[in-house]
């Protein structure tokens, strides 16, 4: 055995120094983005974020004010329907896939789960436009939350399934041997014991559709009122947003502005929320 | 359904613990009639896939005693613990030959739902597993609860009889509020016998249940198991010779899957028939 020469040993520092600062630079790198959208977010909308921003309808063009109060609440009613679908039908699917189910048409349906997870989000508008808007002969806010609940389902389903195995298979077999069927030690002992985590997939899921704009283009539509029956068109932020960012009206525009920054502020808080969850561990394992 | 809540809600003879154990040492063994037994295990064998686990075991195991099963790692004891209440189906592609009957009923005939089994033959795992979401008391009922149970009177009293009969009442009394995991290995694991004694089984099976414990916390649990015979048989797996020595009335050597030696403990150690099992007792092989 040699011992290295100084020469070497000078080396492979700078290699170690080149790669930490590679990685460094990096990191930074990725969050840049982050710091410039908020940045740009708060220069530009801060100054329109106001009382009347949340309590107001929009104003017409050249009228000075308005809001995008009915924007704010259509997002909060899409986001309610979507969940209302895709929240019981991603959870139990998630279950079924980790507690029952043979492991040949688990991993088949997992695979699925996976290429939907992968499916542009605007594909899912077009298959709600072809499939409900063309049929009812409308857009409406049930169109919407359809689309935005088939993109949450593969999204809660993977989560749940994934929390769900992290449950020690001790806790199963405490309970069966309790004589607890195998139903109610699913749901009173697994989903509980994981119920953490199952929230935590769902808060994501619900922040992630929350700003979809491409799934709400031609099945919710957009509404410049107060949206009165969910069979008609309804507004949402992002769509608000998009509408308004490509007009040419520079009061339209900073009203974009402002509505990018509550909505970007909304997602951080959801994710924040989910942090704080996460965090507190103590009582359950997942 | 009707016939589980009697059984749930049956309250044992009169007479505490100690007292019935009093009455036991009174009764001279010798002039007893062949002892009464719980199980008939008649020509039992067990697979997994394609491995057999459990090779054409025949044996009695007797009411209110305690037996012990020892062996090397891997010679089925565990599994035929788990046949004792139909926990090895737990484990995919499992099959099982033969017949256990329980006071008489056969515990695999078609008619039978494997949860009443589980009711009626309760289970402690070598690690202990109080659910992590529960309190100290809600561990304690919650195979009542799960079963249907309502009455909070007969929860609490079930409660209170169930801690004290698991030695633990009176560390727990002022605590049950506090979560299950809070308590301390030893105490972690009488909370698991508290919770399999609260539903009122005729038989607890024991898989290993002091391997994890420190020798203070297993002397308790080796205690409460001599007590607990009065009023329960038990059967208990152990990698530890002198535990089987200390605590029970019969020991099943097995080996490879086969019964290879069955009777008193006091003979088995003192004066085995077979020569492997004089190996494995005095250390030569295991």
């Amino acid at each position: 055995m040699q011992f290295q020469t100084a020469h070497q040993h000078t080396w492979r520092k700078f290699k170690s120094a080149l790669a930490s600062t590679v990685a460094f630079v990096s990191a930074i790198l990725v969050i840049t983005p982050l710091g410039l959208v908020f940045f740009h977010l708060l220069v530009n909308g801060a100054g329109s974020v106001n009382w009347d921003f949340f309590t107001k309808l929009p104003a017409p063009v050249g009228a000075l004010g308005g809001g995008m109060a009915n924007a704010i609440v259509g997002s909060l009613e899409l986001l309610a329907l979507a969940g209302a679908i895709g929240i019981p039908v991603g959870v139990l699917g998630g279950v079924y896939l980790a507690e029952y189910g043979s492991t040949r048409i688990n991993s088949v349906l997992r695979f699925l789960a996976d290429v939907l997870n992968g499916v542009p989000s605007i594909t899912w508008g077009v298959v709600v436009y072809g499939l409900v808007v063309l049929r009812f002969k409308g857009f409406s806010a049930y169109a919407g939350g359809l689309a935005l609940a088939l993109i949450m389902i593969p999204l809660i389903l993977r989560t749940t399934e994934e929390v769900i195995l992290l449950v020690p298979n001790g806790y199963r077999e405490a309970a069966l041997a309790l004589g607890v069927s195998r139903w109610k030690t699913i749901v009173h002992i697994v989903m509980k014991t994981a119920s953490k985590g199952i929230i935590t997939g769902i808060l994501l899921a619900l922040a992630r559709v929350g700003g979809e704009t491409a799934p709400l283009l031609f099945t919710a539509f957009g509404n410049h009122f107060w949206n009165h029956s969910l069979s008609q068109p309804i507004a949402a932020l992002p769509l608000q947003i998009f509408t308004y960012a490509i007009s040419p009206y520079d009061d339209w525009h900073r009203q974009a502005w402002a509505g990018a920054l509550v909505l970007v502020t909304g997602v951080f808080c959801v994710n924040v929320i989910v942090r704080v969850l996460t965090r507190g561990r103590a009582g359950s394992v997942v | 359904m009707s016939l589980q809540m009697e059984d749930l809600v049956m309250t044992p003879p009169d007479g505490t613990v100690m007292e019935r154990v009093e009455q036991q040492v009174e009764r001279p063994p010798a002039e007893e009639p062949a002892p009464a037994s719980t199980f008939q295990v008649k020509n039992l064998s067990v697979w997994y896939g394609e491995k057999r686990a459990i090779e054409n075991v025949t044996m009695d195991i007797v009411s209110n005693a305690v037996t012990a099963i020892i062996g090397p790692s891997g010679c089925g004891k565990s599994t035929f613990l788990r046949a004792l209440n139909r926990m090895h189906e737990l484990v995919p592609r499992t099959r099982l030959e033969g017949k256990v009957l329980l006071q008489g009923v056969d515990l695999y005939s078609s008619s039978i739902d494997p949860a009443i089994v589980r009711r009626r033959v309760g289970m402690i795992f070598q690690k202990s597993n109080p659910f992590p979401t529960m309190s100290i008391g809600e561990n304690v009922v919650v195979g009542l609860r799960l079963n249907g149970v309502r009455d909070r009177i007969f929860l609490n009293e079930r409660l209170e009889k169930s801690l004290r009969m698991a030695a633990l009442w009176e560390e727990v009394k002022d605590d049950l509020d506090k979560p299950g995991t809070s308590l301390s290995g030893g105490q972690q694991q009488r909370l698991c016998i508290a919770r399999a004694l609260a539903v009122e089984p005729e038989v607890v099976l024991m898989d290993e249940p002091c391997s994890a414990l420190d020798p203070i916390a297993t002397a308790k649990i080796e205690e409460l198991i001599s007590e607990l015979k009065s009023k329960y048989t038990i059967v208990t797996v152990t990698h530890n010779m002198q535990q089987a020595g200390r605590i029970s009335d019969y020991t099943a050597f097995f080996y490879i899957g086969r019964l290879i030696e069955f009777g008193e403990t006091t003979q088995i150690f003192s004066n085995p028939k077979e020569r492997q099992t004089e190996d494995y007792i005095t250390g030569r092989f295991g």
